[in-house]
């Protein structure tokens, strides 16, 4: 567990008008590891990506990311842009936001048009076919494939990205994040949705990044079973605070933990078959 | 037959200039979802830089017309460019996240002063421009003698139109740029995300419906000979119709549209009044909205939940 720090979130709170949606909340993720957020519906966990990916300024806080290299960032003094630009941080949606009415391939292409922007010298270089341009497309190109490779969609590549399955968009968004070559890769419940077998796919896709691209993977999931399996570490929030931190074993045995997901002592007021059928529900 | 040729010809030409128009609003549609009724403006606005390029030229002796032409599109584009990206920085960016009146009421604003401000600066007077292209080609004589003749300046049109509509399709469809531009169309967050520029990529958007624009401000003065400050108004509400039938948010549908509306109007002059030919181009507009609001090659506007 003596893996760097990637990104320190410090004393974070996020309120709409009267409504704190996250409160003072603060936690560290390590690079190279799956740092995951868990909590009840409404605990602000997206908000905290939210914050994270310049979608909300936050109340107050301070959001640290540094880099493996030693550079520094603070995402909230950030514009939206920049954040994925210069700070190199990629997120994924709970609901899937590819570009549905472009193809797979272009899809991953958009997540590197940074790079390829410049090469093509705003255009100009881009529009007429220079070499420059077409070795920075090439590259870019390989990384594509690589990806697609990755998550096997490559006979699929030429497809209208909205035509795709749902387990494939899945995937797909997390492909284009990787294109942009994050350091911090945010992915808002990825395995909401997927069966079974798509779910141990997607194990299998997260721990590879982990492992092969050694960035750090923030991830926020409510299915347990892929929290426990591949996180190293883990936060929970409830109602905006921050109620237990650890690892998933640890985390699993907090009676802290077990109270926000099954409610509180005085239900148990309730008569026993009402509180057997909350406990089935949850 | 010979007078169907001719007219299909003429009809053609302005058909050009309005599909030029026609995609600053199917752009800007598509990117910000706003229309942008200054457009029209910034087309007057090319017909003047390109006029009063042309008096400076004079001055220093340049008549080579292949030379002025040139020199004419470059000074428009790149005047009236400003134009479009001052229209964005000033009118429409504050009112990105407004509800959709909002910059549709800034925009008619906008065009209001666009014209008051040329007015202010050019006087009210119409310019007139020398012909400086003449002749053609007499492509065919009927036995009533009719001729029917395809100027040269119609060919340079043509061309000209022909050449920036290839290499802008090719810029949509080819370049990074153009791939952030449609990605931006898509989703605008999600772009952002992916360190896309959004205001830039906007910025970019309306220069480029601009130069256009200005490509088609200096044909119109070309073809026509004569430009005030008021002429970006009609011309400007007629490519939006062009927009409008080829399917708003379409660029092809911009192209075919412009032509299209081009030819009706031409047609109707040509077959039955001239002087109601704008009600022409109207109707067209009111059929539209009604049958086929998505236009011919539009996509149903499906509401995102």
């Amino acid at each position: 567990m003596t893996a760097p720090l990637l990104l320190r979130i410090e004393h974070l709170t996020m309120r709409f008008g009267g409504l704190v949606a996250v409160d003072d909340v603060s936690f560290e993720a390590a690079d190279r590891q799956i740092t995951a957020i868990i909590g009840p519906n409404g605990a602000g966990k997206t908000t905290v990506f939210n914050c994270l990916t310049g979608f909300y300024k936050p109340t107050i806080g301070m959001l640290t990311l540094r880099r493996p290299g030693g550079a520094t960032f603070l995402l909230e003094r950030m514009d939206g842009y920049r954040i994925g630009q210069v700070a190199r941080v990629a997120r994924t949606f709970q609901n899937i936001r590819l570009f549905p009415r472009m193809s797979v391939l272009e899809n991953l292409m958009v997540a590197q048009h940074n790079k390829l922007m410049r090469a093509s010298g705003y255009t100009f270089f881009g529009l007429f076919g220079l070499p420059v341009y077409r070795h920075a497309e090439a590259r870019a190109l390989d990384l594509a494939r690589y990806w697609l490779d990755r998550i096997g969609l490559t006979a699929r590549a030429d497809e209208e990205a909205g035509n795709m399955a749902y387990g494939e968009q899945r995937r797909l968004e997390i492909a284009r994040a990787m294109c942009t070559e994050p350091v911090l890769l945010c992915l808002d419940e990825p395995a909401a949705g997927l069966n079974p077998r798509e779910s141990a796919e997607l194990n299998e896709l997260l721990l590879f990044i982990r492992d092969e691209h050694k960035i750090g993977v923030l991830l926020i999931e409510h299915d347990m079973s892929v929290v426990m399996k591949i996180s190293d570490h883990v936060v929970v929030l409830d109602y905006g605070r921050k109620i237990s931190a650890g690892s998933p074993t640890s985390v699993r045995n907090d009676p802290v933990v077990i109270r926000a997901y099954l409610g509180e002592e005085e239900d148990e007021a309730l008569p026993p078959e009402v509180e057997t059928d909350l406990k089935f529900g949850a | 037959m010979e007078y169907f040729v001719q007219q299909l010809i003429n009809g053609l030409t302005l058909g050009a200039v309005y599909g030029l128009i026609a995609i600053g609003y199917t752009m800007v549609y598509g990117i910000i979802g706003m229309i942008n009724f200054a457009h029209g403006d910034i087309f007057m606005i090319g017909g003047f830089v390109s006029i009063i390029t042309f008096m400076v030229l004079g001055v220093f002796g340049i008549t080579w017309v292949p030379l002025a032409l040139v020199c004419m599109l470059v000074m428009a584009m790149a005047f009236t460019g400003l134009h479009g990206w001052a229209v964005e920085r000033i009118g429409y960016r504050a009112l990105r996240n407004a509800p959709r009146l909002a910059p549709l009421i800034s925009a008619i604003g906008m065009s209001i002063f666009l014209q008051n401000y040329v007015q202010l600066l050019q006087g009210a007077r119409n310019k007139p421009l020398p012909p400086i292209i003449s002749g053609g080609i007499e492509l065919m004589t009927s036995s009533e003698g009719f001729t029917v003749k395809l100027g040269y300046m119609q060919i340079i049109i043509m061309v000209t139109t022909t050449v920036i509509m290839v290499g802008f399709t090719l810029m949509i469809a080819r370049t990074p740029l153009g791939r952030q531009q449609r990605a931006c169309e898509q989703d605008m967050k999600m772009a952002r995300l992916l360190g896309v520029n959004v205001d830039r990529t906007i910025s970019l958007t309306f220069i480029m419906g601009a130069a256009l624009a200005a490509a088609a401000g200096l044909i119109w003065l070309l073809y026509y000979g004569i430009i005030d400050f008021y002429v970006g108004f009609l011309a400007g509400i007629k490519a939006f119709t062009a927009a409008v039938l080829g399917g708003i948010g379409s660029l092809p549908g911009a192209m075919v549209g412009g032509l299209l509306i081009g030819v009706i109007e031409v047609f109707y002059a040509g077959y039955f009044s001239s002087a109601y030919k704008d009600v022409a181009v109207f109707m067209i507009l009111v059929l539209v909205l009604i049958f086929l609001p998505t236009g011919l090659i539009g996509r149903p506007d499906i509401e995102k939940v």
